[in-house]
């Protein structure tokens, strides 16, 4: 059975919760119960559910940022209800990209450096960036080389990135997301406030650089049409009784 | 940690423009905070200067601040004179090795005139122990003969030889003139940064010569004695303002104070000048502290503006709180970042405030010098000005934690999805 498999180091799921439960402090707080939830290991996933179910915060308990109640919860393999908040932060740098709707850059940093954070703040992103990028090259390439695979042009560079369209700002994002090769891409609706046209062609870019490195996809939207790009789609009002690995 | 740094460094660089100003304001205070502590420090230091070695410090009986103002420093007038006699008394007792008589009351285009004797130039000591030196020239030895100093050469523009007319009275009133009787400059004396740079130093015999005629602050209706005849009417003085004493041994000291203060012919009082300016001291010492307490209070104010502009800008920037958490930043990282960012600018505007103080030192130094008679020695901040900076810093790095804190509370409650 898979339960007994995701105990292992190397289970084939890198996401594997049971009966979580967590709740917004406050006597009327949001309260989110999800029975099972199963990702396998370079899966992408199309998490839709209504405005509110609580997507925004499924996401930050997978990223370590908030805590449920004692439960079954592993990323990655990792139980990250046994982790301390500093390890919890630096787990999530290590092996989580992440992307955001709307205003996912820093504004006084350059494209170049929006890029790096994860570099700065985790060694085993920065490693790998340099890994990926060949046994010459320095951090800096490896953005840009990521940048130009995002259909980037390094002309940007000179403007802040304030100054960038909306849709080049989310490849800014994606770039950041992937650099260091992390085995997990959380993105909240990140194509939300594109039009109908550039969304598409964002997940296409998307989708293009996570197959390349093969890495796990969660990727949020309220937005039901885009869930034909995902090789599996679900609906958070819905979790409950949705069997694991059926697509 | 080098992350964090350049980070904050970006950050405060990205909002230079407000920060810049912040800084300013808080230099500005700093400025005027250090700059009230060293004019203290430097009119205490300039006023300790200006007499040493002398015992006792002679004149009829009024407080011992006033005595010490007048005589010492020229400020402010003397109430009443004391007899020659009484000063002839004092410089003839056994304990005293030397006396200094002091006339004051007439001026020279706004400048004091002394009258005195050789033994001014002899035995007066200043700062550490330091005699008069002349420039050029040497003391007086006729009666209208007068040596003046640095100050009033450079500014008059007086050599050696040159005629001058003194003036009654210690204003310039333009009218009661001594025109009559015109003094040579017989010698200049070297810069000293006392009263005695902005004083001309006369015979006791020639202010007796100018006033022969003169009764009452006017001249006499109807006579006027020539120049040339002065010399045959008695000079000897009748009258001084003050007497510096040196006596032959310090441990002497309070008998011989005791002995002048009970003088039996008129009312004297003498003080130790080290005690006369420690009573000084205590009265401006209110003053003073009211007027640093004030430049704290800017200082404070200085440093609530920058809080409430950092604490401003920090709703703006829950975005990137967020996506800088998304890269691993713990709420504490983000505290020290908005912490590092207050205290940059803290210290920027420190640093700003000590440049601009020896900026302004170099401006207000001879000015300072000119009307208050302060020497203001360009240059170091004092230990205690070291210790107010050191203040102002460590009270920004405090402050500086009240939007780091605000920054943490924030990120730890917004997580990645702020709720704007
Ligand atoms: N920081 C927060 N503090 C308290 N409650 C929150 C917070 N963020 C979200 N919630 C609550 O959680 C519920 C789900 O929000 P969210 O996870 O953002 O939903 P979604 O992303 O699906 O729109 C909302 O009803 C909201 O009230
Ligand atoms: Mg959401």
């Amino acid at each position: 059975m898979v339960a007994e498999v995701a105990h292992s180091s190397t289970s084939p799921f890198a996401i594997d919760i049971r009966n979580l439960v967590f709740q917004w402090p406050g006597e009327h707080g949001f309260r989110l119960s999800i029975p099972q939830f199963l990702v396998r290991r370079g899966e992408r996933v199309f998490l839709q559910g209504a405005s509110g179910s609580g997507k925004s915060t499924l996401l930050s308990l997978l990223g370590g940022v908030l805590l449920p109640q004692p439960c079954h919860m592993r990323v990655l393999d990792t139980d990250l209800t046994m982790l301390t908040s500093s390890a919890r932060d630096r787990f999530r740098v290590d092996h989580i990209g992440f992307l955001f709707q709307q205003f996912n850059l820093v504004p006084y940093l350059s494209m170049r450096e929006n890029v790096l954070l994860p570099c700065r703040f985790s060694k085993r992103r920065r490693q790998r960036a340099l890994q990926s990028a060949g046994s010459a090259a320095s951090l800096e390439q490896s953005a840009d080389r990521l940048l130009a695979q995002l259909g980037l042009d390094m002309t940007l560079a000179r403007q802040p990135v304030t100054a960038l369209s909306v849709g080049q700002q989310q490849r800014v994002a994606a770039a950041r997301a992937l650099i260091g090769h992390p085995e997990l891409i959380i993105a909240d609706e990140p194509t939300s406030s594109l039009d109908a046209g550039r969304q598409v062609e964002f997940l296409d870019i998307l989708l293009g650089r996570c197959d390349d490195e093969n890495v796990t996809l969660i990727f949020v939207s309220h937005d039901q049409r885009l869930g034909s790009h995902f090789s599996r789609t679900v609906d958070l009002d819905k979790l409950y009784g949705v069997a694991p690995g059926s697509a | 940690m080098k992350a964090l740094l350049s980070l904050a460094f970006a950050s405060a660089w990205n909002r230079r423009a407000t920060l810049g100003l912040m800084a300013v304001s808080i230099a500005l205070s700093v400025v005027l905070l250090l700059g009230v502590e060293q004019l203290r420090t430097q009119a205490r230091e300039s006023f300790s200067q200006s007499i040493s070695g002398t015992d006792l410090v002679v004149g009829a009986r009024t407080s011992p601040i006033q005595l010490m103002l007048y005589a010492v420093f020229r400020l402010g007038d003397a109430t009443h004179n004391i007899r020659w006699s009484s000063f002839q008394a004092m410089a003839e007792h056994p304990a005293v090795a030397w006396a200094i008589p002091i006339s004051l009351g007439d001026s020279h285009r706004g400048f004091a005139v002394i009258g005195t004797t050789a033994a001014y130039f002899e035995h007066f000591r200043y700062g550490d122990r330091r005699p008069l030196a002349f420039a050029t020239g040497k003391p007086f030895a006729d009666i209208f003969d007068a040596a003046i100093g640095a100050e009033v050469a450079e500014r008059l523009g007086y050599r050696v030889g040159d005629r001058i007319v003194l003036n009654h009275g210690a204003k310039d009133l333009g009218l009661a003139e001594h025109a009559d009787k015109p003094f040579k400059v017989s010698g200049i004396l070297q810069r000293t940064g006392l009263p005695v740079d902005r004083s001309v130093h006369v015979s006791l015999e020639a202010v007796e010569a100018i006033h022969l005629d003169w009764q009452g602050g006017a001249p006499m209706p109807g006579l006027s004695i020539p120049a040339e005849y002065v010399r045959k009417f008695d000079l000897a003085p009748k009258e001084i303002t003050a007497a510096l004493i040196g006596l032959k041994s310090r441990a002497g000291v309070f008998q011989m104070q005791r002995f002048i203060n009970q003088y039996k012919d008129e009312p004297l009082l003498s003080v130790l000048p080290g005690v006369a300016l420690d009573e000084l001291w205590s009265v401006v010492s209110i003053a003073e502290k009211s007027l640093l307490a004030i430049s704290a209070l800017v200082v404070a104010v200085g440093m609530s503006g920058l809080v409430a502009v950092v604490l401003a800008a920090l709703g703006e920037r829950r975005r990137e709180l967020a996506i800088l958490r998304s890269v691993g930043a713990g709420p504490r990282v983000v505290f020290m970042l908005l912490a590092i960012e207050g205290l940059m600018v803290v210290m920027a505007g420190a640093l700003l405030g000590v440049l601009g103080l020896i900026v302004l030192n170099l401006f207000a130094a001879p000015i300072l010098e000119a009307h208050l008679g302060i020497s203001f020695t360009p240059g170091m901040l004092s230990a205690d000005a070291w210790q107010l900076l050191l203040l102002v810093m460590t009270t920004g790095f405090l402050v500086s934690l009240v939007p780091g804190y605000r920054a943490y509370r924030l990120s730890l409650a917004d997580g990645l999805t702020p709720r704007l």
